[in-house]
């Protein structure tokens, strides 16, 4: 890609991001609760820290021991929560990467990370904040359509992956990115920021297709 | 020797007061006899530290000698420090197994290691059957710091353990995964059982009070022993539309509204049971499905009183 195209692709972005936070500030504001920020705090040495967000925590139980064997540098932390607000009074370190876990199969965990999504603040959505959408195989019992949350991962500007929690090769195959990019969301991979994420989005985005 | 080993046994030894310094080294039981007996305590504290530390370069002492007489130092002196205490909860129905120190030990070790490489753990018994542990915490790049280590105090036949927290906040989240520090003024918690080698320090449940809180509750209603086997459950509702928005065609209604609600289920108590557990719906549940085996019926019509 160009550099010009560069320019036009963050521009866009820029933009986008701008009405989100007007949106999101006039929720904030009205609601009046601390925000979740991404810098806030210092990083700790080596400890790239991930946070997954989901109803469905004993599903993603497996996708996190298959996370903590793979082979990296860093030593890795996570994070699991039904829900966001986090409980305020434990410390915690600094979040690289929030990954938002919607199961298909339930509208009860769409509309969590829904409400979750407000509490989160704009400049996380710039590359630190990842969808993951379970459960598209079976279609029949689907209650969340997979437009609804491709639509969701527009809105915020986040990439979006689908997986199947169940078979040793989805987990495997969904372990290695998320482990990468939290990588790259905590600085560890040289050369490369959050904000080269950003073309990992859907590809329906309107301006990839001038390209 | 090590260099950082000798002045680690440098700076622990200046901390010991004269009047304690022989009972201590006594107990440490790491010097002769021999060495012992040719101590001067009447010479200046400097003089004696730099003898002492001769002495135990002679015997080639080790990082786990030295921490041990660390530990020894913070026995005698454990008023130094603030302690909190934390009440483990056993699950309920298991007779507790006989305490093997061995296993536990490794046990232990096994758990810290997985997370963090670089850790000094050390074990001393004291008194009353008391296991005093001590983790002096590195990171992935560093060693451990000596210095600012964490002590517990574990009584194996109670579920109680001591431990004093060192300034180092960033282990705090490890710990807590095992002890969670929820709110210092009040640091008597409940914690489901301690060591359980699967567990992995890196993960950290969030909502870990939640889960335990809606656990306790479903079995305090359900119990712990298998349900009553049901397979369905129905609900005639005969009531009057209740509106907060004020008058509309539904709540001028005189008739009451008549709705069915069937449940059914290859084992339906137990479907109920899971609900709160797996987040689906709020505990304590409604009194309407959990007085099913009480009432002993499972066909119910509800009216207005």
């Amino acid at each position: 890609m160009a550099a010009e195209d560069l320019n036009t692709v963050f521009s866009h972005q820029q933009s986008n991001l701008v009405q989100l936070a007007e949106l999101s500030d006039d929720l904030f504001s009205s609601l009046g609760e601390k925000v979740f920020r991404p810098l806030d705090k210092l990083p700790q040495l080596n400890t790239p820290t991930i946070l997954l967000v989901s109803t469905e925590e004993a599903l993603l139980q497996q996708l996190v021991d298959k996370m903590l064997r793979e082979d990296c540098a860093s030593q890795l932390l996570v994070h699991l929560a039904k829900s966001l607000p986090l409980p305020s009074n434990v410390t915690r370190p600094r979040i690289d990467l929030i990954v938002f876990a919607v199961s298909l199969h339930s509208k009860h965990s769409l509309q969590n990370v829904q409400e979750s999504l407000r509490q989160v603040d704009t400049s996380f959505f710039l590359g630190r904040v990842c969808f993951l959408a379970i459960g598209a195989g079976q279609e029949n019992h689907c209650s969340v359509h997979h437009q609804t949350i491709l639509k969701l991962a527009r809105t915020y500007q986040s990439p979006l992956l689908f997986t199947d929690l169940k078979t040793e090769g989805f987990l495997v195959a969904m372990a290695q990115p998320l482990v990468r990019m939290l990588q790259i969301c905590a600085g560890h991979t040289p050369g490369v920021s959050t904000l080269s994420l950003l073309p990992l989005q859907s590809s329906e985005s309107p301006f990839l297709k001038d390209l | 020797m090590d260099e950082t080993v000798a002045e680690f046994i440098k700076r622990i030894i200046l901390k010991i007061p004269m009047t304690e310094m022989m009972t201590i080294l006594k107990t440490w039981d790491f010097l002769s006899e021999h060495q012992l007996q040719t101590i001067n305590f009447r010479q200046r504290k400097e003089a004696l530290m730099h003898n002492l530390v001769l002495f135990c370069e002679e015997k080639c002492a080790s990082l786990n000698d030295a921490a041990s007489l660390d530990i020894i130092y913070t026995q005698v002196f454990r008023h130094q420090k603030l302690w909190d205490v934390f009440k483990m909860s056993k699950k309920t129905g298991r007779d507790p197994d006989p305490f093997d120190e061995d296993h536990f030990k490794r046990s232990f070790m096994k758990v810290l290691r997985r997370a963090l490489q670089n850790v000094t753990v050390s074990f001393r018994d004291g008194e009353e059957n008391a296991m005093w542990i001590r983790i002096a915490w590195g990171t992935h790049n560093t060693k451990p710091n000596q210095y600012k280590a964490t002590y517990m105090v574990y009584y194996p036949q109670t579920p109680y353990v001591f431990i004093s927290f060192s300034r180092l906040k960033r282990n705090l989240p490890l710990l807590s995964q095992v002890f969670e520090t929820h709110n210092s003024t009040s640091p008597l918690q409940e914690r489901s059982l301690w060591l359980n080698t699967n567990m992995d320090l890196r993960i950290i449940h969030e909502n870990q009070l939640e889960k335990e809180r809606v656990l306790k509750v479903t079995q305090e209603t359900f119990g712990d022993y298998p349900q009553p086997r049901l397979e369905f459950a129905q609900y005639q509702l005969e009531t009057k539309f209740k509106s907060n928005f004020g008058t509309s065609i539904l709540a001028d209604r005189e008739e009451p509204l008549r709705c069915l609600i069937k449940f059914s289920s290859p084992h339906l108590m137990e479907a109920l049971k899971s609900l709160a557990p797996a987040g689906i719906a709020d505990a304590p549940l409604s009194p309407l499905l959990t007085c099913i085996p009480n009432k002993g019926m499972n066909y119910f019509k509800i009216r207005d009183k």
